[in-house]
């Protein structure tokens, strides 16, 4: 098949949605111009229609009807274009227009037409008789042609168009909806239609619920009126306003209302889409802090040596800094904006608050994100620093708000202190830096010693000033309770698929609640029973199972992150000898886990050494807010584009990434594209600068996005064999980019 | 086809409307011939219809629709003259169409829809706005229009139709879901759609061909890897290689 002229046809048909009659079809395929019978199957000329090769009499009929057609439309043009409004004139447009009323010139003709005629109208004197005749009549012409196809937007607007010119009673317009409901209870036009009506006429938000009651009751299986109904009653809420126990009867009975639909055809996706809209209104908590780099509490201990890392021993951590700097993280609940010197404030002698610059730690860079962070520094004259106090409070102000628009209200405060050591070590300058090798004899379970019991744990060790939490978290959790019961109901009479998953997702919520509020009357959260849920839905539902996998990686997370006990039993020294000392990196171990996504790292935010590999990791969104990363493994993963790889742009401290055995370079569509600051996404704070292209001096036509990518990256050592991406052309581009790297592929390049 | 307004109409004679104007753009773009453009009457013609509230009108006529944000933003992407129109307000409309179960209607208050949506994130992903979208929400909507035999609804309990092969599909890939749907099940059906005597394909199996639904089809089963097909654009609705000459000059 001619592909180019057929991309050409066809794109001019992509957003109108339907075929204008024309010559010249592409000699594969055939159109068929068949009648179109009433009825919901087939009202339109595209689909539902049966293949079958006509006969020679039906094609000639065919033949014919078009011709007849085409010669309609040039005479209704010769009308249009003349301006010429007669009777005989309109009815020719009206003939069209219930033949095809997907004719939209027709439509306008119409419109001017009846222009026309009101300008002419009130040049004499104002009869209000004859100007409903003519709007009448473009009422029947529309009721004509939506007979025809009730899904014809031209139609459907023009009658708006003309109600917009004060005519017709609402009754009728009930009526003639009620028939197309009737007929189509999913047709949106008409569901559209009606809120343009009621809208007009200022029918009640009440009245209209009871509506969605009654279409609900006719037939649970009506997504359309579920959806309408949660439309509804988010504008009751909004407009009354702060009161919680009304909006928490109304949920009650909606929650009561929903199970009866549930109960009855489980398998009916349209109730347990309502179901989850409920639950979402119900948790809707307030942003929360929920960690911080450094910890409350904490003693940090700068200096300006070469060596990567080293044990934490809380309360003692040590960051080695060349340029003096040191980053504060702070890790919310879910996305924020907001966050600025007004909002967070710093008390700390070598710095003024005024200074401070918060950045959002977001793929996108646009004002909104999780973690957030800024740096400080102490000043070159200071070279010993003992318990210099750092308070970082994050203030109950209005400013920094959920992408939900839900305001932070908890005052939150962090307090470390910072220590320079007189004595650093020698700073060797040239020495060999050691490649680091991700295999298993490099690494020793670490050995947990009691200190080590009330090591970084973030979450219990901040200072919240209590305002008291809110009384509807007690009813949230009651509620949840509740639901969690009647699912467990349900699924023991029935194998449903979207109930086991509505389970597993009560229970997480669950889990929410129980962390961020912190009265729970001692229920446990048991991982193990989501985690099981997530399998059998692989199971039963083997075609999402690439979803349910990227969620059970979420909980999977979220478990070993638990508490300080489980994160360390991923731990492990790095280095040649078992005995801890300054030198031994800490590495978390997360490999064959199945893993496919980030998430749930608000724990994590001290590590600097991650090993990811041997999972199925196809996007490592959630790693931009681990800043003190320096070396990561994600080889043997899933990783399909340089795009994917975007986070690591925000990680100043990377040094040794190993990304070898993915998948850059095998996918002919790069399904991260649009969500990186690209060229071909107009983000307003794009840093593409085309001369930088130009100066890098190699080709960059097929490598730009490596470009992008590596160019804010400042590797000593990279790993990235087994990508089909991998040329000489690339390699050329990646030395370039990176000047410091040391080691590549496993090569010392000195 | 262009009329004195700058914009294009469906056939010769016909009135200007947005939807027309796009496709000749895209079609010029394909042949490299956007010159033959008067960009800043084209340019001036779409961005005069946009409202007071960031929406954009079809035509004179009034028809207010996020098909039509979709269609300006990406007609003006493609003339690089996005700046002629208020971009942030044309997003926060958008997003007023943004539903609770993550998907857009066609206006505020209606229903999701997956042609609308894809029109909605194709706009949003143009103008770098894709944070204000709830990937997992939305991606596990856009996932559950997968039915048990392969293909894609475009509303929940409604029947598959290859052309939302493109448009829940392009959707999906926009976000960096595709994964959550079973990709080779879904070409088994867009494959099954084929006339295998006369060519073509149909919306389901069996049903008369046309150029749209083949359209979609071939779309699709490029956005699935399907080998020997140029990679589309899934936001531009064209080849990956004209979007790069366009976007990167080279």
């Amino acid at each position: 098949m001619n592909q180019t002229s057929g991309t050409t046809v066809a794109i001019s048909l992509i957003t109108s949605g339907f075929i204008l009659p024309r010559k010249g079809v592409l000699s594969s395929c055939q159109i068929q111009i068949t009648e179109v019978g009433e009825g919901r199957k087939r009202y339109r000329k595209m689909h539902g229609i049966s293949r079958k090769t006509p006969s020679q009499d039906e094609q000639e009929a065919s033949d014919l009807k078009a011709a007849e057609l085409r010669d309609l439309q040039s005479q209704f043009l010769h009308l249009h274009h003349n301006k010429i409004y007669t009777k005989e004139a309109l009815e020719t447009s009206a003939k069209l227009l219930v033949v095809n009323p997907e004719h939209y010139t027709g439509w306008n003709y119409r419109k001017l037409a009846v222009q026309h005629f009101l300008d002419h109208q009130s040049e004499t004197e104002v009869d209000s008789e004859s100007i409903q005749l003519v709007l009448n009549e473009e009422l029947r012409v529309v009721e004509n042609a939506l007979k025809k196809n009730f899904k014809s937007y031209g139609a459907w607007y023009h009658r708006k168009w003309v109600l917009s010119k004060g005519h017709s009673s609402m009754d009728k317009e009930l009526r003639l909806l009620g028939k197309f409901q009737k007929l189509d209870s999913r047709n949106f036009h008409a569901w559209n239609y009606r809120r343009f009506i009621t809208m007009l006429k200022k029918i009640s938000d009440e009245e209209e619920l009871q509506y969605t009651t009654d279409m609900i009751f006719d037939n649970f299986s009506n997504y359309s009126a579920w959806h309408n109904r949660s439309v509804l009653l988010s504008h009751l809420f909004e407009k009354r306003g702060k009161g919680h126990s009304h909006k928490e009867s109304i949920l009650e009975e909606e929650f009561e209302f929903v199970r009866n639909a549930l109960f009855t055809d489980p398998d009916d996706q349209s109730g347990w889409f309502y179901h989850l809209w409920l639950l979402d209104q119900m948790v809707k908590l307030e942003p929360l802090l929920l960690s911080s780099w450094p910890p409350h509490g904490c003693c940090l201990y700068l200096s300006v040596d070469d060596y990567i890392g080293c044990g934490n021993l809380f309360p003692r951590i040590h960051f080695q800094s060349k340029d003096r700097m040191f980053p504060i993280v702070l890790y919310f609940s879910e996305a924020v904006e907001g966050v600025n010197s007004s909002t967070v404030t710093i008390e700390y002698e070598y710095y003024s608050n005024d200074d401070v610059i918060w950045r959002p730690l977001s793929a996108n860079r646009f004002g909104c994100a999780q973690a957030w962070l800024t740096y400080l520094n102490f000043p070159d004259e200071v070279h010993f620093l003992k318990d210099s106090p750092v308070k970082v409070v994050v203030a109950q102000f209005p400013g920094i708000v959920s992408t939900n628009g839900v305001s932070f209200s908890q005052t939150s405060y962090i307090e470390f202190s910072l220590c320079v050591p007189s004595h650093d070590r020698e700073h060797t300058e040239g020495q060999t830096i050691p490649r680091i090798l991700w295999k298993n004899e490099k690494f020793h379970p670490h050995i947990t010693e009691s200190h080590d019991a009330s090591l970084l744990n973030p979450l219990h060790q901040l200072k919240i000033t209590e305002e008291g939490k809110s009384k509807s978290s007690d009813w949230s959790m009651k509620t949840i309770a509740n639901e969690i019961a009647h699912c467990r109901d349900l699924l023991s009479s029935t194998n449903c698929k979207i109930g086991k998953l509505t389970l597993a997702r009560l229970l997480m919520a669950q889990s929410k609640l129980i962390s961020y509020c912190i009265p729970n009357d001692g229920v446990k959260v048991h991982y193990e029973e989501i985690l099981g849920l997530y399998h059998d839905l692989m199971e039963l539902d083997p075609v999402h199972i690439c979803y349910y996998e990227d969620e059970h990686s979420l909980v999977l997370l979220k478990q070993v992150t638990l508490s300080m006990e489980s994160i360390l039993r991923y731990c492990h020294q790095y280095g040649d000898s078992i005995s801890p000392s300054m030198d031994s990196h800490f590495c978390l171990r997360l490999n064959d886990l199945s893993l496919s996504r980030i998430g749930n790292v608000e724990r994590l935010l001290w590590i600097q050494m991650l090993d990811l590999s041997h999972n199925k990791i196809r996007s490592i969104e959630g790693l931009e807010a681990l800043q003190l990363l320096s070396c990561l493994n994600l080889s043997n993963n899933k990783i399909c584009s340089f795009a994917a790889l975007d986070p690591l742009r925000m990680l100043k401290s990377l040094k040794v990434l190993d990304i070898s055995y993915n998948e850059i370079g095998a996918h002919s569509v790069d399904t991260r594209r649009y969500l990186c600051s690209f060229p071909m996404t107009h983000a307003v704070k794009n840093d593409w600068n085309f001369e930088e292209f130009a100066n890098v001096g190699v080709d960059l036509t097929n490598h730009w996005d490596a470009f992008f990518i590596f160019r804010g990256l400042n590797l000593i050592q990279l790993d990235i064999l087994g990508n089909a991406v991998v040329s000489d052309q690339l390699k050329q581009l990646l030395f370039k980019l990176m000047p410091s790297l040391n080691w590549f592929d496993g090569e010392n390049r000195n | 086809m262009s009329v004195c307004a700058g914009g294009f109409g469906g056939n010769i004679g016909h009135d200007p409307h947005l939807l027309y104007t796009l496709s000749a753009i895209q079609v010029l773009a394909l042949f490299d011939k956007i010159e033959v453009l008067d960009i800043e009457k084209v340019s001036n013609y779409i961005a005069g219809l946009q409202n007071e509230d960031g929406s954009f009108s079809g035509d004179m006529w009034g028809e207010v629709d996020t098909r039509f944000s979709y269609i300006a933003i990406c007609s003006l992407a493609l003339l690089h003259q996005l700046d002629k129109i208020n971009v942030e307000k044309a997003v926060k409309y958008i997003l007023s169409c943004q539903n609770l179960d993550g998907g857009f209607g066609c206006t505020p208050g209606a229903e999701s829809h997956a042609g609308q949506i894809f029109c909605c994130v194709g706009a949003l992903a143009i103008t770098g706005s894709l944070h204000h979208v709830d990937e997992d929400l939305l991606g596990w909507w856009l996932c559950e229009r997968q039915v048990k035999s392969g293909g894609l609804n475009g509303r929940p309990e409604k029947l598959p139709d290859v052309c939302y092969s493109w448009w829940v599909l392009s959707s999906l890939i926009m976000i960096d879901r595709v994964h959550w749907i079973d990709k080779e099940k879904l070409v088994k059906f867009i494959l099954d759609c084929q006339d295998k005597e006369n060519g073509g394909i149909s919306d389901r199996p069996d049903d008369a061909v046309d150029v749209f639904h083949t359209y979609f089809g071939v779309a699709g089963l490029s956005l699935l890897e399907y080998p020997g097909l140029k990679a589309i654009d899934p936001a531009y609705a064209l080849p990956v290689d004209v979007i790069n000459r366009i976007f990167l000059g080279n």
